[in-house]
């Protein structure tokens, strides 16, 4: 996947995320409290739960249906079952969002 | 006589093998258990094993003798080891050869057959032997017993008296502990009339109270065998050398044509004593199964004494044996046994009987409780300090037994209701124990965990009880299981559980249970969820699963001060709306009491149908719930309802449900309606550590089921209130606990309020009433809300008045969202509602 912009940085309040359509893909951006940003998958493996509003911290995602716990860097499930994409993204000087498929994935 | 002494026994081919000599004297339970743990840790290989036994048999489980007295098993039905296992097992057998000495000295044990054998490693498990209380006319002459007269102790003994019972008609019993009681049993089966004589009070005293004693009288008069306590027999009558009877201290006489002597047993220590070693009430070894005095002899069973006890039961016998073995082969050096907690569990003449640890509280502090219900022969005791089982009699119903050896063997954590240790009275299934239950069992019935599942975990390397949820999922769900979950973790790591420091957090990010947590908030005023993490969690780092429970605590704590970040709530709370399955959400109205009206139900109908609702349904709370809406839907649909939010998705306070009350109903005595309102008036979206569901139902009847609410009102005629709390009918049923009864409706509001304040203030996240009210104790909710014992009931109605001041209509919202994009979709791509449409 090549970089898309995908939003503003206005558009996510601080500690939470919002999901995008990007390509056909549905992705979840969050905003971290040190104002970087995360990109996964927005669709939760297990049960097709919104991941865009779980609860979350510096590090992980909490699905709200089941809570299944996501690694906001690798897109990792905490208790081993499957893991969600994860995409690479950066807000520009504009506040613009980009995302973009990570080199590793 | 020339003896030959027998030394380094040759192989097969004549060759001298480099092995030890084992000798085993004593070829009963506890001396092949021996044998057979040494064999399996390979003791083939470093030892020649030879076992003397002086009865001609092999191994039998004398436990069941009385089986075969009874004619129900068969004698060849209780062998252990027939004489074909020796052979194969290459454990050479003297059977009806008897150790008549030993000299450690020379290290030879020489038997009544003229046998001398060398030993390196001697076993000692020569068992006890039947006691026979003095008593003139018992003895035919120094070694025989008067003809009819019997001990109860071995195969012989049994066949003995099955020959002799034949054609006689009454037997009198000495004795009426376990093993009198089971030949009363065992002789009534052979059509004999049957007496116990006991020379106490109370029957089984060794493991029985009076109560219990009482209760198993009866159960044996009613079998139809006559009990004589508080006899002692000085004579035994006969004519012509055979027994017509018995003669009393008190001059009284019972006549008989059999007489069993089952007064007790004394170890046989006759040959220890002889050979130098240190005897008290039986051989005194030390925690290797050691005779004190000499390293090369071990002892085992009825005949050792091991730090003062002596144990006549089959499982300290199998613990000993284990420790012996693992010392005796090397495999294990520092194997000690520490001694065993007494439980057992029979049938004691046809009644189910389970004993362990204390018959009685002996502490002040114990806690003690029993039941007697003599009518059916049932009686229970249980003993509990600090939490712990450290006693237990059942007699007539053993059904929980299994749980309670385990909890006493282990010190597993008991339900706060005690009376669950006696009966299933529908508490959570915490009390089946986790080793009789099947490995393919269901343990989480949310996330279809298995006990297999739980213990694979457990061996995995998973030591805490928290770390086989998480990596499970075990006890995620609704949690109900939480319990179970724990003791299979325990039982399955052995006892070994590590403990999990953060059990005792309010949130598993911050360090602090709640009291700790709460004053440090209040002494560093603490307002928003960021700042409790900054100031208080380790490395001041955020933790997703903690956020939703600070939250909750800090609006309980500060009210309308609390600096409200919506990072920090949950979806539901986020956009005040329930998250179903797909995505969407379920809306419910404020709807006070369940009362509602035309126009209320004609605008619900048309907000359905312009928003194509998939389903309406009616709550268990008594309130219309409109399912599957889409997120961007939810302000447009609050705005076209015009309704206040019913609160059916937070952990806060939820409902009151009612009765039609006095008003309509012909049987009303108050009118709960009108009360269910103003109460749900007053404590509207107060938030929680947990749900508060409430009832008002207008008469005893109770069809508002306010018994099992976290808060229940009842109108009982004469104008007054009861008020129940701590009741529960989701997963699990608890009925509510009697907090007050009191004359005013307005003092119901006031005591509410009261009890929501202590309790969110005290309950721990997530903590519903039902667990929270018995763990706190009713009684001391009672002195605290009701009677102002600890003088904060001013302080508690005061904060309470500050929440609910602070209530505002989260619906609001919909107007104005607070955040970007909060009721913008998650699933942009994704068709809503993918639940069914009706």
């Amino acid at each position: 996947m090549t970089a898309h912009v995908v939003g503003t940085v206005e558009e996510i309040p601080i500690g939470e995320g919002r999901a995008f359509a990007v390509d056909g893909t549905q992705v979840a951006v969050y905003r971290l409290r040190d104002g970087s940003l995360r990109a996964l998958a927005a669709v939760c493996p297990h049960k097709g739960g919104p991941l865009a509003d779980g609860l979350m911290d510096g590090r992980v995602v909490v699905c709200p249906l089941h809570g299944h716990t996501y690694d906001l860097v690798t897109g990792t499930e905490l208790g081993g079952s499957d893991a969600v994409c994860a995409y690479t993204a950066t807000v520009a000087e504009d506040g613009t969002i980009l995302v973009e498929g990570r080199a590793d994935g | 006589m020339t003896t030959l002494l027998q030394t380094s026994p040759t192989d097969h081919a004549g060759q001298p093998t480099t092995k030890a000599q084992l000798v085993v004297i004593g070829n009963g339970m506890a001396g092949v258990r021996a044998i057979e743990e040494i064999l399996s840790r390979n003791g083939r290989e470093s030892f020649d094993i030879t076992v003397f036994g002086d009865e001609p048999y092999g191994n039998y489980n004398r436990i069941l003798l009385s089986n075969v007295l009874a004619g129900s098993d068969d004698t060849a039905e209780i062998y252990l080891n027939p004489i074909d296992w020796y052979t194969d097992n290459d454990v050479d057998l003297r059977a009806g050869v008897r150790v008549v000495r030993i000299d450690r000295f020379a290290r030879v044990v020489q038997a009544d057959d003229g046998t001398a054998m060398r030993y390196d490693r001697l076993i000692i498990a020569t068992g006890s032997r039947s006691f026979f209380p003095p008593m003139d006319g018992m003895w035919a002459d120094d070694k025989t017993l008067t003809s009819g007269v019997f001990g109860f102790r071995s195969l012989d003994d049994c066949a003995a008296m099955i020959d002799y019972a034949a054609g006689k008609s009454k037997a009198v019993i000495i004795g009426g502990g376990l093993l009198g009681l089971e030949a009363a049993r065992g002789l009534q089966s052979r059509g004999l009339t049957v007496d116990v004589v006991h020379a106490t009070p109370t029957l089984m005293n060794a493991q029985l109270d009076d109560a219990a004693g009482a209760i198993l009288r009866r159960s044996v008069e009613n079998i139809g065998i006559t009990v004589h306590t508080e006899k002692r027999t000085t004579r035994v009558l006969s004519d012509g050398g055979s027994i017509t009877g018995i003669a009393f201290a008190d001059g009284t006489e019972v006549d008989c044509d059999m007489l069993v002597v089952s007064a007790g047993i004394r170890p046989n220590v006759g040959l220890a004593q002889r050979a130098g070693l240190t005897v008290e009430r039986a051989i005194v070894v030390d925690d290797h199964m050691r005779s004190i005095d000499d390293d090369d002899i071990y002892v085992v069973g009825e005949c050792a004494q091991h730090r003062g006890q002596v144990y006549g039961l089959v499982a300290p016998l199998w613990e000993q044996a284990a420790v012996l073995a693992d010392h005796l082969t090397g495999t294990d050096n520092r194997a000690a046994y520490h001694g065993s907690r007494m439980a057992t569990k029979l049938k004691v003449a046809g009644v189910d009987v389970a004993a362990m640890g204390l018959k009685a509280p002996e502490r002040e502090d114990d806690e003690f409780v029993q039941f007697s219900e003599p009518r059916h022969g049932i009686y229970k005791t249980i003993v509990v300090r600090d939490g712990k089982l450290v006693g237990a009699t059942l007699v007539g119903d053993v059904s929980k037994v299994a749980f309670l050896m385990q909890a006493f063997d282990r010190g597993l954590p008991l339900p706060e209701e005690r009376i669950a240790l006696m009966f299933d009275i529908g508490t959570p299934p915490a009390e089946v124990g986790a080793a009789e239950l099947s490995d393919d069992a269901q343990v989480c019935n949310c996330n279809g965990v298995s006990k297999a599942t739980l213990v694979a975990c457990v061996q995995g390397g998973e030591r805490s009880v928290a770390g086989v949820m998480a990596a499970t999922r075990a006890g995620k769900g609704c949690g109900s299981c939480k319990t179970l979950v724990a003791q299979i973790v325990d039982w399955a790591a052995g006892g070994a559980v590590e403990d999990d420091p953060t059990a005792n957090w309010y949130v598993p990010g911050v360090p602090y249970a709640k009291p700790e947590l709460m004053r440090l908030i209040r002494e560093l005023e603490l307002h928003s969820v960021s700042s409790v993490f900054a100031a208080l969690a380790v490395d001041g780092r955020e933790d997703a699963a903690s956020k939703m429970g600070l939250a909750s605590l800090l609006q309980m704590m500060w009210a309308d001060e609390f600096v409200d970040e919506r990072d920090a709530r949950f979806v539901n709370d986020r956009v005040h709306a329930n998250i179903q399955r797909d995505g969407t959400f379920s809306v419910v109205p404020q709807m006070k009491g369940g009362v509602t009206s035309s126009a209320q139900l004609r605008t619900i109908a048309d907000v359905a149908d312009k928003y194509a609702v998939p389903m309406i349904k009616l709550t268990g709370g008594q309130r219309i719930d409109l399912l599957g809406v889409r997120k961007e839907d939810l302000p447009a649909v609050w705005a076209d309802l015009g309704m206040p939010s019913g609160f059916a998705y937070g952990k806060s306070f939820r409902t009151v449900k009612t009765c039609v009350g006095a008003d309509f109903c012909r049987f009303g005595v108050g009118d709960s309606t009108a009360l269910g309102i103003a109460i749900e008036e007053r404590f509207q979206g107060i938030a929680g550590p947990g749900k508060m569901k409430l009832a008002v139902t207008g008469c005893p009847r109770n069809c508002a089921e306010a018994l099992c609410k976290d808060l229940g009102v009842v109108a009982v005629d004469g104008g007054r209130w009861e008020i129940y709390v701590g009741g529960a009918a989701g997963a699990h049923i608890r009925k509510g606990d009697l907090l007050a009864t009191v004359d005013d409706p307005q003092d119901v509001i006031v005591l509410t309020g009261r009890f929501l304040q202590y309790y969110r203030e005290n309950a721990n996240w997530l903590e519903r009433t039902y667990a929270w009210v018995p763990r706190f104790g009713i009684d001391r909710i009672r002195a605290v809300v009701v009677d102002d014992s600890e003088g904060i009931a001013d302080r508690l109605d005061q904060d309470m008045q500050k929440a609910v001041a602070a209530y505002r209509d989260p619906w609001k919202d919909g107007a104005e969202p607070v955040t970007p994009g909060q009721f913008r979709t998650s699933l942009p791509l994704t068709v809503l509602p993918q639940v069914p449409v009706r």
